[in-house]
């Protein structure tokens, strides 16, 4: 929708602003104009671009270092100064220390990158489930114990749009959310750990929505988990994150998080429309079968 | 190359006349001058499937090739860039230059070596000619992952063959090597005498007979479950998926390191030599890349962090692979102490040397990135990985191949490149690789996944950016070869055996161009 709006000289003068500030920490619209992680909604997310942010600026200022010691001597110890050169070519301290330094550093990254690691691996104690089956080229959700069950595949629009140049009838330009919208969305409660139960059908996909941060591969005759905890209400976009074949970047994920009333609002609508129409979930026709 | 001068220490026949030179050839720098060949031969292949690449990638939506087409491209792209592009060229260099820089008169097993360089144009044929088979090239990407790959067509036994030939060539090529090394090495040169160059290429030559059957022995699981009734990789018949990649990527990991410690080499050697300086802490040099080929061995997970390891595994490959930061910063600390002090001049190897420190260490630092388990989690599989790897394997491998031929071109052919064209070479190809691949980090982390033919609306601005940079290398490129061909016909004048005023080492002790036959008496070393 920003998107669209945006004329060209706007969004090149935003491209120059961007350029211009490098690595600004996220913003609001990190996912859609943004050179960086987002931030994301998600305790998980959160801890992530915390340690991202924190070993950006380790390395930005060893980069500092290491480059301006590189700088200065391209400047100083060049023939045409008339410098003679130095004759030295070894130096032990100089050797341990350069190693025991970094290895310090080491240590202090993997501290905290440990202690997030431990608390995204911590999969106790969620509060609802959804079993995630991918196939080339399609999401299947399964709210376990609520009886909801449907696909989720490219909207009608994008799917026009992306056709071969000759033969789209839509500008992908012209698209709102060109690529990550779905027709059918992933509704989940906000404040809620939800555990997901990944799998696939065919081929190896993976569920990444950025600002739920992290992906996960769904893989076929295994099971994966991951979770999130979604903590503002809104509409969070994604894109399978593993090449599974010719529509690989055709299989969006679009998650919709609201308050838990609306979410037992919609809940109620899925299992009547499931009702309805004689439980066509099962019936449809899984990509598996077009692909081959 | 023409290198028949007769001189004082070229008593035999010169080469055989025609093709059945090239053909039968025994003669280490002849079969280094195919392996150089065939490798640029290969940068321009691989580099066509770029140039289509980012000419899809220039705007959004599907303006070009079909997305089936398009992952073909991706995976024969990096199958002949790094079997094909970086590996000869490395091998080539070492056929040139092992024996003239440990006084060996030859290769030790010269007929092995025309062996090893003639199956590579076979099994490139075999993985080339699929883009003309039904269903077409592989297209399951270069890490060939089951399920998927084995959704391939009739190009599938095909691609398992040419990686059988291109690893027994690799195989060959690296015994010859590691026989060379250890056994014809000038009296006097000790191990610890070696130039750098040959202790890397030494290092990288066991860590290829180590990886090269791993590989071999991954694809023909796969032949086997395609064709055989076999399920290493389906989980239906008690296979794992994942197994392949776990084993794949135990070649793969040191296959990187493959293509970076002969490059590591190269600077070495180029870095001391415009520095006019001595390699500051060679001993350190040396043990710090044997503790990188170590590692290589114990980090192959960390390609692989998303698909579910126990946590156990997941802290494991992250500290290991953060260890390799230590040998790694060792080896940039001390080329920049090499620098330091040095009287410099910037000659186009020395430039490329340059870059190299820069650009590599900028791949360095998002490969630590990368490891930290937690943030690999958002950066796994998205453009900031390829931004990542096209950092170390192109302003890193690939600069580090230029440095090393225009730094060995004038050894080679007796005469001087054009200085002029070189620089020019060098500044459109060091300014065009950042605005290529620079961008990439931005979509990836704002989101962009790899592997697609078409993205978002968002990530527009940037994929622009980078399809325009990629179009100033490609097109820079074809300077590189004006600029080799020019010098092969004469260059600009004749150079002198040092060539370079402060070039160090025996290589630099043959005439101008180095004769046929080098070194048939071993030189002195003290």
């Amino acid at each position: 929708m920003f998107k669209a709006k945006f004329s060209g000289v706007m969004r090149r003068l935003s491209c120059l602003a961007l350029a211009a500030g490098l690595m600004i920490p996220g913003t609001a619209f990190a996912f859609r104009e943004g050179i960086n992680l987002p931030e994301g909604v998600t305790s998980i997310s959160s801890d992530i671009y915390g340690l991202h942010m924190l070993i950006f600026w380790i390395v930005v200022v060893i980069g500092v270092l290491v480059f301006g010691a590189m700088i200065i001597s391209i400047f100083l110890h060049r023939k045409s100064r008339g410098v003679k050169p130095a004759t030295f070519h070894h130096n032990t301290t100089v050797e341990v220390i350069w190693t025991a330094i970094p290895f310090l550093i080491l240590v202090g990254m993997a501290i905290p990158a440990s202690q997030a690691l431990i608390e995204i691996e911590d999969y106790r104690d969620y509060d609802m489930s959804i079993t995630v089956t991918a196939s080339q080229w399609q999401w299947h959700y399964e709210y376990r114990g609520e009886d909801v069950a449907f696909y989720s595949r490219l909207d009608a629009k994008s799917n026009a749009a992306r056709q071969l140049r000759d033969r789209r009838t839509v500008d992908p330009e012209e698209v709102d959310n060109y690529l990550l919208s779905v027709d059918n969305k992933v509704v989940v409660p906000v404040d809620q750990k939800v555990l997901l139960l990944l799998t696939a059908d065919d081929v190896i996909h993976a569920w990444w929505v950025p600002e739920l941060g992290g992906k996960k591969d769904a893989i076929p005759g295994f099971v994966n988990e991951m979770w999130f905890e979604i903590t503002e209400p809104g509409i969070y976009r994604g894109q399978c994150a593993e090449l599974c074949g010719r529509d690989h970047a055709f299989m969006p994920i679009v998650v919709k998080a609201v308050e838990q009333d609306e979410y037992e609002e919609w809940l109620e609508e899925q299992r009547e429309q499931t009702a309805d129409s004689g439980d066509a979930a099962d019936d449809q026709v899984t990509a598996l079968d077009v692909a081959r | 190359m023409e290198s028949t001068t007769a001189t004082h220490d070229d008593h035999y026949h010169g080469p055989a006349s025609g093709i059945r030179r090239w053909l039968f050839t025994t003669n280490h720098k002849d079969i280094g001058t195919l392996y150089l060949w065939f490798s640029l031969i290969m940068f321009f292949v691989g580099g066509a499937m770029a140039m289509v690449i980012r000419a899809e990638l220039i705007a959004p939506g599907m303006n070009l090739v079909d997305p089936m087409f398009y992952n073909q491209l991706i995976t024969v792209h990096a199958l002949v860039m790094i079997f094909g592009a970086v590996m000869p060229a490395f091998v080539g260099l070492a056929n040139w230059m092992v024996p003239m820089m440990i006084g060996a008169p030859d290769m030790a097993l010269p007929r092995m070596n025309n062996w090893s360089f003639w199956i590579l144009p076979i099994g490139f044929t075999l993985l080339l000619m699929t883009f003309f088979l039904p269903g077409g090239a592989p297209a399951s990407g270069w890490t060939i992952y089951p399920p998927l790959v084995l959704q391939t067509g009739d190009a599938f036994p095909f691609l398992v063959f040419s990686i059988h030939v291109l690893g027994i060539s690799s195989i060959m090529g690296a015994m010859n090597i590691i026989v060379t090394i250890m056994n014809l090495r000038a009296p006097g040169m000790g191990l610890l005498k070696m130039p750098i160059f040959i202790w890397t290429w030494l290092i990288t030559a066991y860590l290829l007979i180590a990886v090269m059957p791993v590989l071999a022995g991954a694809v023909t699981m796969l032949l086997t479950d395609k064709y055989f009734g076999t399920s290493f990789f389906d989980a239906a018949g008690g296979g794992d998926p994942v197994l392949f990649q776990h084993i794949f990527w135990f070649f793969g990991h040191p296959e990187v390191y493959i293509m970076i410690l002969p490059a590591f080499g190269i600077i070495s050697e180029v870095i001391p030599t415009f520095s006019r300086k001595r390699l500051f802490g060679y001993e350190a040099m040396v043990y710090a890349t044997a503790a990188i080929a170590f590692l290589s061995f114990i980090v192959w997970a960390h390609h692989m962090f998303t698909v579910g390891m126990p946590i156990g595994g997941l802290l494991f490959f992250m500290f290991t692979t953060m260890l390799i930061a230590v040998p790694t910063g060792v080896k940039i600390f001390n080329w920049v102490a090499t620098m330091w002090r040095g009287a410099m001049t910037f000659e186009t190897p020395m430039l490329f040397a340059l870059a190299f420190l820069f650009l590599f260490t900028i791949g360095g630092f998002s490969g630590l990135m990368l490891a930290i388990v937690p943030a690999d989690f958002q950066y796994h599989d998205s453009y900031f990985v390829v931004a990542h790897f096209h950092y170390v394997l192109v302003p890193g491998s690939v600069f580090a191949i230029m440095a090393g031929v225009y730094y060995w071109l004038p050894k080679w052919t007796g005469n001087m490149y054009n200085e002029f064209w070189a620089k020019t070479h060098f500044w459109l190809t060091a300014i065009s690789v950042n605005i290529t691949f620079f961008p990439q980090h931005f979509v990836g982390l704002a989101g962009m996944p790899r592997r697609i033919p078409d993205y978002p609306v968002q990530f527009a601005d940037w994929n622009m950016v980078s399809s325009l940079g990629s179009f100033v290398f490609g097109i820079s490129q074809l300077i590189f070869v004006a600029v080799i061909i020019g010098c092969i016909r004469g260059g600009t004048r004749k150079v002198d055996d040092r060539v370079w005023e402060g070039s160090h080492g025996l290589e630099w002790t043959l005439p101008s161009p180095a004769p046929y036959h080098s070194f048939d008496k071993p030189p002195e070393v003290r």
